[in-house]
C-alpha cells in the first residue's frame, strides 16, 4: 500500500516538475526574445500559471483527501471562492514581508508583488489543494509530529524548501560578481523555484527512505 | 530548605503553609551566618573576575593580533629646509655659490615623472628572444614597452632601468605617499588626524612648491591608471593588458621625443600586481616594480649591466631631491642612487667618486637626523640598533670630513667611506622596516589563536558553569596565579638577558600559562564525567546563523552590505524563532496538538502564549528592524545607494517648516522614550518606591528630556539667533549637555548607592506589626522567633497595602506592585539603560533619538518574544539559551549600522566630539576620543548593559502569564479559600531563592555573550590575516577588524558593568532584608 502511494507520489512531483520545465520552454516559442531572466516578469506569470494549473488538476484527478462530506455546488463554490480570496492573503502578506524583510517599498513594486505570487503558487496553492481553507489544518501541519498522510507529510517539505531556497536566493544579491541574475527579485524567485524542485524531488525520496519510521494515525 | 540563608528569607517565608506550624527546616536556619553570606559573596566576585580573566585573554589575543597586522608609524611634522642643511660640516665642494642651489646643485631644472599604476617589473623588462636552448615565451604583457629597449640600447650612458623593490602594502595610497615622503606608510600613519587624504608629512612636492618659483613647470606628474584597472579586470595574462601596455609605450615615445636637454624622465611603478591582477601584499610579484631614468644628457658613467640592478623603490625620492637642488624630505629613509651623481662619462674617476660620497653623506645626514628626531619622539625603535647605527654614521662622518681636507690620499680611503655610509644607510633603512612595514605572521596567528582559545574558554566553561559542581574558586585562582608566575618568569628572564620587555608578549606569556591550567583543571574535571560531544551545545539553527553570520566576514562586498545583510539576518532569525515557537508547539492549544501520530504524546507543556501573541511580537519586530533601516548610510564608493537625508543635523536643513516638523518628531520620540520607561516601571509597580534612583526617575529623566530638547533647539537654530542673543546661546549650547550628563551621572550614581527600589513601609508599619505579631509569640528573643515573624510582616504589610488599595479603587497589578521586590533587578537595569541612552543619544544627530526610540522598542519586543520561548524554571538552574544571546548581539550590529555607523574611518561621527565643546578640545586628546568613541559604540554599550535582562525577563514574564490564566476562573471566593496558593507570582524572586543558580546563570549569560562576540571578532581577525593580499584588505577588512576590536572592548567593559550592577541589587536586597530582620530583633 505505502510503495503504490510513494510511487503516485514520485510521478505527480515529476509531473510538476515538467511544468515548471515547460513554462521556460513554450513561452519561447509563442513569444520572441523570451528569456528568463530578460523577460522575467512574463516567465514568472506563465510558470505561476502552469504550476498552479496542475496542481489544481492533479488535485482534481488524484484527490488524496476525498473525504469532503458536503458535495454541493454552493458548497464548492464557496469553497473554491475562499481558495482564491486565501491566495490573494498570502501573496499580500508575502508582499508585506519582503518589504519588512528589505525589500524596496514603492519602486520594482510589480516585481516584488510577482515574487510574492510565485511563492504563493508554490507553497500556498499546494496547501490549499491538499488542505482546503482550513487554517487550523495548515497550523496542524507545519508543527512538529502534525502530519497525518505522506502527502501532508510532502507537503511540508516541498514548503519549507521553498521558503529557504527564497531565503538563499537573497544571499548572493550583494556580492559583486555583477550577474544579471543578481537583481532582485530575479535571484530570489530562482531561488524559490530551485528550493521547490528540490523539495518535489527530495520528498518521495525522504518518504522512501523514512517509510519504516514514518507511522501516520490514520493509516 | 536545607541551606537556607539570610538572603532567602524574603521569600522563604511564603512557604510556610499557616502561621502557627513552624517549619522544620526552619530550625538550621542560619540567618545571619557570616559564612554563608561571605560564601555568596565570594561567589560573586569570583562570577565576575572570571569575567574579567576570560575579557583579559581576549584583550590579549587582539593586542597581539593587532601588534602583528596593522603597523603603526608616527608622523613627523618637521620640515628639511633650504637654509638647513642636515648636519654639520661644510656643503659639498661646488655648491656654493651656484644659483638654484640647496643642499646640492641642481643638475636638471625639470622632471617629468611618468608614474603608470602597477606597472610590474617585467612588463617593462626589454625582451631578448635569442636566448638559446629556451623556447621564446610569448605572454602579453611581455616586451610591450619597445621604446624602451630601444633607448637602452641606443643610448645607454643616457637611461637606465631598475628593478625597484616596493615596501608592503603595495596598495597605490600607501606607494603614492612613499613616493613623496621616501618613507615607509603603514595602514595606521598615527598622525593628527588618521582620516586625512593629504599627506601632512615633508615630502617632494612640498619642496617643489617651497622652491624658488622660476615662473615655468618644474615638475610633470601624470598618473596613469589603465594597467591596473585592466590587471584588476581581466588580470596580466588578457590581450587587453598586451594594448594598454602598448599605449603606455606611445606616450613615453611621445614624451621622449619632445624632451629638453635640462629635463629628467622618471617611468615608475608604484607596485606590480600578482597573476590574477591583485596587489596589497607582499608577494615577489607585487612588490617588484619597473623603474626607469632617462635623461637627454649622459647620466651614467658606466653601460647598463646585463641584468637591471635591484634597488628600493624609495630610492627615488632622495635621488630626484638633490638631482632637482632641493632638500631632502625630513622623513626619508631612501639611499640615493649614487650612480646618477658621478657625472658625465668624460670626468675623472675621483671627482665622481666625490660627487658620490658627498651625495651620500648628505643623505646620511638627513637619515641620521631623522632618526634622532623619530626615537627622541617615540620609543618604537630598538635602542640597541640606533646605537650601533649612531656609531657607525658617527665614523663614516668623521671619514668623510678627513678625506675632505686631505685629498691627496682620497683613492684609497673613498671606497672604503662610501662604502660606510651605504652600510649605515641600508642599515637605518632595514631597522624601519622591520619596525614599520612587515607584517608579523607569528604574532597574527598567536593572536588568533588566543582569541580561538579564548572563545573554546567560554563555549565550555558556559556549558560548565551551570552544572552544580562548577569549582568557582579553585578554577579562578589557579589559572591567575599561574599567569602572574609566568608573567614573572618571563619578566625576569628578560632582565637577566637584557631585552627591552614587550607589554604586548608580556600579556601574551600571562594568558597562556594562565590559560593551560585552567585547561588542564578543566580537562580533569569534565573528561571524567561527560563525553566531550556536549561540548558543542548550540542549537542547529542558531548554529547556523552564526555561520552565515561569520562568513559574512570573509567576502568583502558583504561586509560593505552588512548594513543590510545584518537587518536581513535578524529579521530571518525572528520568524525562525517564532516558527520555532509554533513548531514546538508552545502556540497551538493544545486540542489541535491531539491529532499527531501514535506513540509519542504530543507536549508535555501547555502553551503559555497563543499562537497570534508570538505573530504580532515578530510582526512588530520585522516593523522596527525596518523603520531603523531607513536610517542607514552608504559605505564609499557604492553609485545605487543612497544615504539617508535623516542622518544629518537638522541645522543643515533649508526648510524652516519642515525642519520644525522635524524638531517636533525628535522631541515626541524623546517623550514618548520617556514615557515608556515611566510606563513599564509602572507597569511592574517600582514607580511608586521613594527610594532616591526613583525620585531621579521621576523628576530627573524628564529635566534631562527637557535639557537635550533645548539643545537641539538651540543647536539646529543657532544662525537664526538675534546677534543680542548670540552670547547666551553659545554659553548655553554649551552648559545643556554637560548639565545633561552631569545629572545621568548623577542618576546612575544615586542607583549605585541605593539600588532597591521597593516600597518599604516598615518604618511606619512597626508598632502596628508588633501588636499583630505578639498574640502569636510576642517580642522575638531566638533565632527561630525571628524567622518567624519576619514572614508576619510581609503578610502584615501586603494585606495592609490591598487594603488602601481596595479603598482607593486604585487599578494595577495590586498583587505584584505591593512589593516590587518581583522586577527589583531589571528594574535597575533599566534605568541604568535610560540614564545611559540619553547622554548618548545627545552625542548624535537629532534625528537618530526616533532610533534610540527603535531600539528601546525593538529590544522591548525581542525579549518578550524570547521570554515565550524560555519556561520558567522554578528552582535553578537558570539557563538563557543560544539563541536569545545570538538575537541580542545581532540586534546590537544592528543598531550600530541604524544609527548611522559604517566601520570605515571616514564615516566617523567626528561632530560628537564638539557636543558641549563647541571651541574644541585645546591639546587634550582622550575627551574628543572619549566622545567620538561613545557615539560610534553606543549600541554596543547599551545592549551590553542590557544583557543581563535575557535573563531577568522570562520571569517578569511570569506574572502575565498567571495573570491571564487567573482570569477565566475570576472567582473572589475561590481566592479567599486558598489564599496561599493563589499568592502573587515570585517573578524576579525565584533567582533569589537560588542564589548560587543565579550567580551560575549570570556567569554562563555573560560567557555566552563573550563568545558570540568573540567569534565574531576572531572571523574578523582570520579573514584580516587570510585575506592579507586582498585588493581590499586596507579598506575594507582592517577597517573592520579595528571597529570589531573597539565594539568587542566596550562590549565586554559594558557586559562586566552590567553583571556588576545586578549583583549590586543582590547585594543591597540582601541588607535590605538583613535590615529588616535587624529592626524587627529589636
Amino acid at each position: 500500500m505505502k510503495d503504490t502511494d510513494i510511487k503516485r507520489l514520485l510521478y505527480i512531483h515529476l509531473l510538476c516538475i515538467f511544468s515548471i520545465i515547460l513554462s521556460v520552454f513554450i513561452p519561447s516559442l509563442c513569444l520572441e526574445n523570451f528569456s528568463i531572466l530578460e523577460t522575467h516578469l512574463t516567465w514568472l506569470c506563465t510558470c505561476s500559471g502552469f504550476v498552479t494549473a496542475v496542481n489544481l488538476v492533479l488535485y482534481l484527478v488524484v484527490k488524496p483527501n476525498a473525504s469532503s462530506k458536503r458535495s454541493s455546488l454552493s458548497h464548492k463554490v464557496t469553497r473554491f471562492l475562499k481558495c482564491c480570496i486565501y491566495f490573494l492573503m498570502s501573496c499580500f502578506s508575502f508582499h508585506i514581508i519582503f518589504v519588512l524583510y528589505g525589500a524596496p517599498l514603492i519602486e520594482l513594486a510589480l516585481e516584488t508583488f510577482l515574487f510574492a505570487v510565485i511563492l504563493s503558487t508554490f507553497t500556498t496553492v499546494p496547501c490549499l489543494c491538499l488542505l482546503g481553507p482550513n487554517l487550523k489544518a495548515w497550523l496542524r501541519v507545519f508543527s512538529r509530529n502534525g502530519v497525518t498522510s505522506i502527502w501532508e507529510n510532502s507537503l511540508q517539505i516541498t514548503t519549507i524548501s521553498s521558503f529557504a531556497g527564497a531565503w538563499l536566493g537573497a544571499l548572493p544579491i550583494p556580492l559583486d560578481w555583477e550577474r544579471p541574475w543578481q537583481v532582485w527579485p530575479i535571484s530570489c524567485t530562482l531561488g524559490a523555484t530551485f528550493g521547490y524542485v528540490a523539495g518535489l524531488v527530495i520528498s518521495p525520496l525522504w518518504i522512501y527512505w523514512n517509510r519504516k519510521q514514518l507511522t501516520y494515525k490514520n493509516n | 530548605m536545607a541551606s537556607c540563608s539570610v538572603v532567602q528569607a524574603g521569600m522563604q517565608w511564603r512557604h510556610l503553609g499557616s502561621l502557627q506550624h513552624l517549619h522544620p527546616g526552619f530550625k538550621q536556619f542560619s540567618c545571619l551566618s557570616l559564612l554563608s553570606s561571605w560564601d555568596y559573596r565570594m561567589q560573586k566576585a569570583s562570577v565576575l573576575l572570571f569575567l574579567a580573566w576570560v575579557c583579559f585573554l581576549f584583550y590579549t589575543g587582539i593586542t597581539l593580533f593587532t601588534s602583528g597586522f596593522l603597523l603603526t608609524r608616527l608622523e613627523l611634522t618637521n620640515h628639511s629646509s633650504c637654509q638647513e642643511p642636515p648636519g654639520p660640516g661644510s656643503l659639498p665642494p661646488g655648491s656654493q655659490g651656484k644659483p638654484g642651489a640647496c643642499w646640492m646643485a641642481s643638475r636638471f631644472s625639470r622632471v617629468v615623472l611618468v608614474l603608470i599604476d602597477a606597472l610590474r617589473f617585467d612588463f617593462a623588462q626589454p625582451q631578448h628572444s635569442h636566448v638559446p636552448g629556451e623556447p621564446p615565451v610569448s605572454l602579453p604583457f611581455l616586451g610591450k614597452l619597445s621604446s624602451l629597449k630601444k633607448i637602452l640600447e641606443i643610448q645607454p650612458h643616457h637611461a637606465r632601468l631598475y628593478r625597484s623593490q616596493v615596501d608592503p602594502p603595495t596598495t597605490t595610497m600607501q606607494r603614492l605617499k612613499a613616493l613623496t615622503t621616501g618613507s615607509l606608510p603603514t595602514f595606521i600613519d598615527a598622525g593628527s588626524n588618521f582620516a586625512s587624504h593629504a599627506i601632512v608629512e615633508d615630502n617632494l612636492i612640498k619642496q617643489l612648491t617651497s622652491a624658488v618659483d622660476s615662473g615655468e613647470w618644474d615638475v610633470l606628474i601624470a598618473h596613469f591608471l589603465g594597467v591596473d584597472h585592466c590587471g584588476h579586470k581581466h588580470g596580466p595574462h588578457h590581450p587587453e593588458m598586451a594594448k594598454k601596455l602598448s599605449q603606455m609605450d606611445q606616450v613615453i615615445q611621445g614624451l621622449v621625443e619632445h624632451l629638453e636637454n635640462d629635463t629628467l624622465l622618471v617611468v615608475a611603478g608604484d607596485h606590480g600586481m600578482t597573476t590574477n591582477g591583485d596587489h596589497g601584499g607582499d608577494s615577489e610579484l607585487e612588490v617588484s616594480a619597473a623603474l626607469f631614468l632617462y635623461s637627454p644628457t649622459a647620466l651614467f658613467p658606466s653601460t647598463p649591466p646585463e641584468e637591471p640592478e635591484v634597488i628600493p623603490q624609495v630610492s627615488l625620492v632622495p635621488t630626484l631631491a638633490l638631482l632637482l637642488g632641493l632638500p631632502i624630505p625630513f622623513g626619508n629613509i631612501g639611499e640615493v642612487m649614487a650612480e646618477v651623481f658621478s657625472g658625465s662619462e668624460d670626468s675623472q674617476p675621483l671627482s665622481s667618486a666625490l660627487a658620490q660620497a658627498s651625495a651620500l653623506h648628505l643623505n646620511a645626514q638627513q637619515v641620521s637626523r631623522f632618526l634622532h628626531t623619530y626615537s627622541a619622539a617615540t620609543e618604537n625603535l630598538q635602542a640597541k640598533k640606533l646605537h650601533q647605527l649612531q656609531k657607525l654614521f658617527s665614523k663614516a662622518s668623521a671619514d668623510y670630513q678627513w678625506l675632505l681636507q686631505r685629498p691627496r690620499g682620497a683613492e684609497a680611503t673613498l671606497p672604503t667611506v662610501i662604502a660606510e655610509l651605504q652600510q649605515f644607510l641600508r642599515g637605518a633603512r632595514a631597522m624601519c622596516i622591520e619596525s614599520w612595514a612587515r607584517f608579523s605572521l607569528v604574532r597574527m596567528a598567536g593572536g588568533a589563536a588566543l582569541l580561538a582559545a579564548a572563545c573554546f574558554i567560554c563555549l565550555m566553561a558556559s556549558q560548565w558553569a551551570i552544572s552544580p559542581g562548577f569549582p568557582f574558586c579553585p578554577l579562578l585562582l589557579l589559572p591567575v596565579a599561574w599567569g602572574l608566575v609566568g608573567a614573572t618568569v618571563y619578566a625576569v628572564l628578560l632582565g637577566t638577558i637584557e631585552l627591552k620587555l614587550d607589554l604586548v608578549l608580556l600579556g601574551a606569556v600571562a594568558a597562556v600559562s594562565s590559560f593551560l591550567p585552567f585547561l588542564w583543571k578543566a580537562w580533569a574535571g569534565w573528561g571524567s564525567r561527560r563525553p566531550l560531544a556536549t561540548l558543542f551545545p548550540i542549537p542547529g539553527p542558531v548554529l547556523l546563523f552564526l555561520l552565515i553570520r561569520l562568513a559574512v566576514f570573509f567576502s568583502d562586498s558583504f561586509v560593505v552590505a552588512e548594513a543590510r545583510a545584518t537587518p536581513f539576518l535578524l529579521g530571518s532569525f525572528i520568524l525562525l524563532l517564532v516558527v520555532q515557537l509554533h513548531w514546538e508547539g508552545q502556540l497551538l492549544p493544545p486540542k489541535l496538538l491531539t491529532m499527531p501520530r501514535l506513540g509519542t504524546s504530543a507536549t508535555t507543556n501547555s502553551p503559555r502564549h497563543n499562537g497570534a501573541y508570538a505573530l504580532r511580537l515578530g510582526v512588530g519586530l520585522l516593523l522596527c528592524t525596518r523603520l531603523a533601516g531607513l536610517f542607514h548610510r552608504c559605505p564609499e564608493e557604492t553609485p545605487v545607494c543612497h544615504s539617508s537625508p535623516w542622518l544629518s543635523p537638522l541645522a543643515s536643513m533649508v526648510g524652516g517648516r519642515a525642519k520644525n516638523l522635524w524638531y517636533g518628531a525628535c522631541v515626541a520620540a524623546l517623550v514618548a522614550l520617556l514615557a515608556a520607561v515611566r510606563l513599564w516601571l509602572r507597569r511592574y509597580g517600582n514607580l511608586k518606591s521613594p527610594e532616591p534612583p526613583m525620585l531621579f526617575v521621576r523628576w530627573g529623566l524628564p529635566l534631562m528630556a527637557l535639557g537635550t530638547a533645548a539643545y537641539w533647539a538651540l543647536v539646529s537654530g543657532a544662525d537664526e539667533v538675534p546677534p543680542r542673543l548670540r552670547a547666551l546661546v553659545s554659553g548655553a549650547s554649551v552648559v545643556l549637555p554637560r548639565a545633561v550628563v552631569g545629572l545621568a551621572a548623577s542618576g546612575l550614581a544615586l542607583l549605585l548607592w541605593k539600588p532597591v527600589m521597593v516600597l518599604v513601609k516598615a518604618g511606619a508599619g512597626a508598632p502596628r506589626t508588633r501588636t499583630v505579631l505578639t498574640p502569636f509569640s510576642g517580642p522575638p528573643t531566638s533565632q527561630a522567633d525571628l524567622d518567624y515573624v519576619v514572614p508576619q510582616i510581609y503578610r502584615h504589610m501586603q494585606e495592609e497595602f490591598r487594603g488602601r488599595l481596595e479603598r482607593t479603587k486604585s487599578q494595577g497589578p495590586l498583587t505584584v506592585g505591593a512589593y516590587r521586590l518581583g522586577s527589583v533587578y531589571s528594574a535597575a537595569v533599566v534605568t541604568a539603560l535610560t540614564l545611559l541612552a540619553f547622554p548618548l543619544l545627545l552625542l548624535h544627530a537629532e534625528r537618530i533619538s526616533l532610533v534610540f526610540l527603535l531600539l528601546f522598542v525593538q529590544s522591548f519586543l525581542l525579549l518578550h518574544l524570547l521570554a515565550a520561548g524560555i519556561p520558567v524554571t522554578t528552582s535553578g538552574p537558570f539557563t538563557v539559551p543560544w539563541q536569545a544571546v545570538s538575537a541580542w548581539a545581532l540586534m546590537a550590529t544592528q543598531t550600530f549600522y541604524s544609527t548611522g555607523h559604517q566601520p570605515v574611518f571616514p564615516a566617523i561621527h567626528w561632530h560628537a566630539a564638539f557636543v558641549g565643546f563647541p571651541e574644541g578640545h585645546g591639546s587634550c586628546t582622550w575627551l574628543p576620543a572619549l566622545l567620538v568613541g561613545a557615539n560610534t559604540f553606543a549600541s554596543h554599550l547599551l545592549f551590553a548593559v542590557g544583557c543581563p535582562l535575557l535573563l531577568l525577563w522570562p520571569f517578569l514574564c511570569e506574572s502575565q502569564g498567571l495573570r491571564k490564566r487567573q482570569q477565566p476562573p475570576g472567582n473572589e471566593a475561590e481566592a479567599r479559600v486558598r489564599p496561599e496558593e493563589e499568592d502573587e507570582p515570585l517573578m524576579e524572586m525565584r533567582l533569589r531563592d537560588a542564589p548560587h543558580h543565579f550567580y551560575a546563570a549570570l556567569l554562563q549569560l555573560g560567557l555566552k555573550y563573550l563568545f558570540i562576540l568573540g567569534v565574531q571578532i576572531l572571523a574578523c581577525a582570520l579573514a584580516a590575516s587570510i585575506l592579507r593580499r586582498h585588493l581590499m584588505v586596507w579598506k575594507v577588512f582592517a577597517p573592520k577588524f579595528i571597529f570589531e576590536a573597539v565594539g568587542f572592548i566596550v562590549s565586554s567593559v559594558g557586559l562586566l558593568l552590567g553583571i556588576a550592577l545586578v549583583m549590586r541589587v543582590d547585594g543591597a536586597v540582601s541588607s535590605w532584608f538583613r535590615q529588616l530582620l535587624l529592626a524587627q530583633q529589636r
